[in-house]
C-alpha cells in the first residue's frame, strides 16, 4: 500500500536508527504526544529497537482516555432516555462510566448505534424524524471538521430531532499544563500529525519557545516516528527549540483552512475537564452561540452533572507520563482490556492497552531496563 | 482515535462542495467526503479520518522525503556481512 508500506521499509529503518546512535551522546527524554503514535511505537517494538538513552513517554493524546467520567455518564443517562437515538464511534462504548458503559446500556435495550462518520448520525436522524439523535462528538482538532460538519448540515437541513454532545479537547494548552507542571521530565515533544493536518503547527511555536523544547511535527508510520526522534535529537544535541515538520507530505504549516473555517463556525473555544488531568482552561471546544440548540447537555438538562473521578485506576498518571502502565498495581491482574478499570485500558490508542496487547508486561519492562 | 489512513481516489460522485469519494486503502474502499479538499481529483492520493478526507498526499514532498531517507541508507549502512557495526 502507497504512503504505508515504504514508511516501514527495514532498511531505511536500520539506517535512520544508525544515524540516531550517532547523534546521541546523552539521555534525551521525548514524549509522543499522540495515542496513535504510542500504539505505532509498541506495535512496531520501536521502544526496543530505540538507544536506551532514549526514553519515549507518552503523552494524554488520546480524546477517548480523557475524556471525564462525568461526560461518559451523560452519555449514559442520554442514551437510556426513552426514544433516543445515541451514536457514537466505537471505541467509546466500552469506557466505564460511573454505572456501567455504553455497550451496558445498549445491552439494557437502549438504542446505542456504532458509526463510522458523524454524516451517518445525521442521516439516522433525517430517516427517523419522530426519534431524538444524539451523536457523541468526543475527538482533538483531527475530528473536530467532520463533527463540525454535522452540526453544520443538520442546521442546514432543519433537522430539529438532531443534537450532540460535545467532549472535544485541544492539543496545544494540554501541552502547556503538562510543560508548565513541577517536576515535568519532557524535553522534546514529538507533535501530533494528524492534528496538525488540520490547524497547522504555527500555535506550537510559543510553547517551543516559552519552555524551550523542540517541537517535530511527526506522522505515524515507523520512519516517520524516527525521523521525529530523530529530529528532536539533533535539536536537543545542539541546544536549539524549534518548530520543525517531518510530516511535510500532508502537514502544512496553516492545516487545512476549508477544515478550519467550520470548526470556527461551528465550535467555540471553553474550559474542559479532562480524565487524569483535571480542569485545563480554555482546552476544548463546545457549541458556539448560534449552534447552541444543538448541544444534548441543553436539550437533556444534563449541564450541571458533577462526578468524581476512581482512586484505584492511575490513568491520570499514565496520561501525563509519570507512571508506566506496567507499574500500576492493577495492570494486567484486575484491569485488562477484558475488563477495563480505566479509559487508557478501554481504547486501543490507550497507553495501558497497548502495553498489554503487544506483551509488555511488567516483568518483560524491568528486564528491559536491566532492573 | 485520531488515525488517518491514506487511499487512492478511485471515483468521484456530485460537485462542489458535497462531491464524495471512493477511496480504495489497499483493496478496501470506503467513501470520504471531499468537503475540506474541495479540488481532489481521480488518482490523488487523499488521507481520510471518519468519512472525511483531511488533506490530499504531497506527493513530490512525500518523494522528496524518501530520496534524503533512502541517501541515509547509502551513505550510513555497512555493506552486508559486516552484521553489527554501528558507525
Ligand atoms: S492499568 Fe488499568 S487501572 Fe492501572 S492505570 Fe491503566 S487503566 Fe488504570
Amino acid at each position: 500500500m502507497r504512503y504505508v508500506d515504504e514508511y516501514r521499509d527495514p532498511e531505511a529503518i536500520r539506517a535512520l536508527l544508525a544515524r540516531i546512535e550517532a547523534t546521541i551522546t546523552r539521555p534525551w527524554t521525548l514524549m509522543e504526544v499522540c495515542g496513535g503514535q504510542t500504539h505505532s511505537i509498541l506495535k512496531f517494538g520501536l521502544d526496543e529497537i530505540l538507544p536506551s538513552r532514549l526514553r519515549l513517554i507518552h503523552g494524554p493524546g488520546c480524546p477517548v482516555c480523557v475524556t471525564p467520567l462525568e461526560q461518559i455518564d451523560r452519555a449514559l443517562a442520554i442514551a437510556s432516555t426513552p426514544g433516543v437515538i445515541f451514536c457514537s464511534f466505537g471505541d467509546m462504548l466500552r469506557v466505564p462510566g460511573s454505572q456501567g458503559d455504553l455497550l451496558l446500556a445498549k445491552a439494557r435495550g437502549a438504542d446505542v448505534r456504532i458509526v463510522y462518520s458523524p454524516l451517518d448520525a445525521v442521516a439516522i436522524a433525517r430517516q427517523e424524524p419522530s426519534r431524538r439523535v444524539v451523536f457523541f462528538a468526543v475527538g482533538f482538532e483531527t475530528t473536530a471538521p467532520a463533527n463540525a460538519m454535522a452540526a453544520h448540515v443538520a442546521a442546514r437541513d432543519g433537522l430539529d430531532n438532531f443534537s450532540m454532545l460535545v467532549a472535544h479537547v485541544l492539543v496545544p494548552p494540554a501541552l502547556e499544563a503538562l510543560l508548565s507542571a513541577a517536576g515535568c521530565e519532557i524535553q522534546g515533544l514529538l507533535a501530533p500529525g494528524h492534528v496538525c493536518v488540520v490547524t497547522g503547527y504555527r500555535d506550537y511555536e510559543p510553547i517551543a519557545a516559552r519552555y524551550r523544547i523542540p517541537i517535530v511535527v511527526t506522522g505515524f508510520e515507523p520512519l516517520d516516528l524516527l525521523r521525529g526522534v530523530h529530529a528532536a535529537v539533533v535539536q536537543l544535541e545542539r541546544g536549539e527549540a524549534r518548530v520543525e515538520n517531518q510530516y511535510e507530505r500532508v502537514a502544512g504549516i496553516d492545516g487545512n483552512s476549508a477544515a478550519r473555517r467550520v470548526v470556527a463556525e461551528v465550535f467555540s473555544v471553553c474550559d474542559r475537564k479532562w480524565r487524569g488531568l483535571g480542569e485545563i482552561p480554555r482546552s476544548g471546544y463546545g457549541l458556539s452561540p448560534a449552534y447552541a440548540g444543538f448541544d444534548a447537555e441543553r436539550v437533556f438538562g444534563l449541564a450541571d452533572l458533577r462526578v468524581a473521578e476512581p482512586t484505584d485506576c492511575k490513568s491520570g498518571l499514565v496520561l501525563q507520563g509519570r507512571l508506566r502502565p506496567t507499574q500500576c498495581p492493577q495492570f494486567g491482574k484486575r484491569c485488562t482490556p477484558e475488563h477495563p478499570l480505566g479509559a487508557t485500558m478501554v481504547s486501543s490508542e490507550g497507553a495501558c492497552a497497548a502495553y498489554f496487547h503487544y506483551g509488555r508486561t511488567a516483568d518483560f519492562v524491568a528486564a528491559e531496563a536491566g532492573a | 482515535m485520531c488515525l488517518a489512513v491514506p487511499g487512492r481516489v478511485i471515483a468521484i460522485e456530485g460537485e462542489g462542495e458535497f462531491s464524495t469519494a471512493r477511496v480504495d486503502f489497499g483493496g478496501v474502499t470506503r467513501e470520504a467526503s471531499l468537503v475540506f479538499v474541495p479540488d481532489t481529483k481521480i488518482g490523488d492520493y487523499v488521507l481520510v479520518h471518519v468519512g472525511f478526507a483531511l488533506n490530499r498526499i504531497d506527493e513530490a514532498a512525500a518523494q522528496d522525503a524518501l530520496d534524503a531517507l533512502r541517501a541515509i541508507g547509502e551513505l550510513d549502512v555497512p555493506p552486508a556481512g559486516d552484521g553489527n557495526a554501528i558507525r
